[in-house]
């Protein structure tokens, strides 16, 4: 049973790890590292919350070949994104560029956690307002009898 | 204004934003080709894979492109309305059949009807990168300058074609 589970186990991680495995031949290892680099940079359009490293798709496993192509051709990084932009649009960037339309999408996340600040400044602020009222003579007496009745018990 | 009613305030907005996001298809991206012109390519036609075909064959025409495989399960959905498309109108339309055997693409075109001027044979998938194309089918239409003027990512209803395809190419075709 033990044994079986492992096989099983062994035989699933092989099929995942198959994924983006390919076997691509580089001049050096730098250039494997861009290679890399970028394939983990672009976006698969086919499945989209997948990049181009871990997607399994026809599309993918294309781009990853016209990657490695561009690589060995001797194109820098910024002509392959360019290559890969001016084909699918900013959207197959992980990074998408700073631009008018992209404004939303980079500072949004500030600008609601701005407001989040602002409401939550307020909120503490208010709260701190809580009028406190003096004990009078009657009240006084009375905590001192409950504190006393406390320590005759214990 | 009641204080306490603004968690409820923010949390409709909140809805009202996230319901719109809902009724959007992300498959739906802005396609960069919108006026500029058609990536270039010269392949075999389907039909008789010693003849090429070239986006500029179509110079000084309006026309359709349409991206399909037969191994595509919505193009076959989509087969029909290019049919009636063709009954129905006048309008140049140009099949890319993308990374697809010839046999298949042929045998699939004999069953379903052939609804295409000129079949474009794209087996390896490279003019399918120079159009950027990621879902197929996808349907881009052309004035006569060669500029993409339309593109459409998967299929081509009737209502698509009534509503916005013809009278684009109306359109152009005045131009």
């Amino acid at each position: 049973m033990k044994g079986l589970l492992i096989v099983l186990t062994l035989l699933f991680s092989l099929s995942t790890l198959n994924a983006a495995v390919e076997l691509k031949q580089f001049k050096n290892a730098e250039q494997e590292q861009r290679y890399k680099n970028i394939i983990d940079e672009l976006r698969c359009l086919v499945c989209q919350n997948q990049n181009l490293a871990d997607s399994n798709a026809g599309l993918a496993q294309d781009l990853r070949k016209q990657v490695h192509k561009m690589i060995l051709a001797g194109d820098d990084d910024e002509a392959i994104f360019d290559y890969m932009v001016t084909r699918y649009g900013d959207f197959v960037l992980y990074r998408p560029p700073f631009k008018a339309t992209t404004f939303l999408l980079w500072v949004g996340p500030f600008i609601i956690f701005a407001l989040g600040l602002f409401v939550l400044i307020r909120f503490i602020r208010q709260r701190k307002k809580v009028v406190v009222t003096e004990l009078n003579s009657g009240d006084k007496e009375k905590l001192k009898q409950l504190l006393n009745e406390d320590k005759e018990q214990s | 204004m009641k204080r306490t009613l603004w968690p409820l305030i923010a949390f409709m907005i909140l809805v009202v934003f996230l319901g719109i996001g809902l009724t959007k298809d992300p498959r739906k991206l802005p396609s960069p080709f919108i006026g500029k012109p058609a990536p270039a390519f010269t392949l075999p036609q389907l039909h008789q894979l010693n003849k090429t075909f070239s986006p500029k064959d179509m110079l000084g025409k309006v026309w359709i492109l349409n991206v399909w495989a037969s191994w595509c399960v919505s193009c076959r959905a989509e087969h029909h309305v290019l049919n009636s498309l063709i009954q129905n109108n006048k309008v140049n339309l140009i099949g890319l059949n993308y990374k697809d055997q010839v046999a298949d693409a042929r045998r699939w075109l004999s069953r379903y009807g052939d609804p295409y001027q000129v079949s474009v044979s794209d087996v390896e998938g490279l003019a399918g990168i120079d159009w950027g194309v990621y879902g197929v089918p996808e349907t881009f239409v052309m004035d006569k300058k060669g500029i993409v003027r339309l593109k459409h990512t998967g299929p081509v209803t009737n209502k698509d074609i009534t509503e916005e395809i013809i009278p684009l190419i109306k359109m152009l075709e005045k131009e």
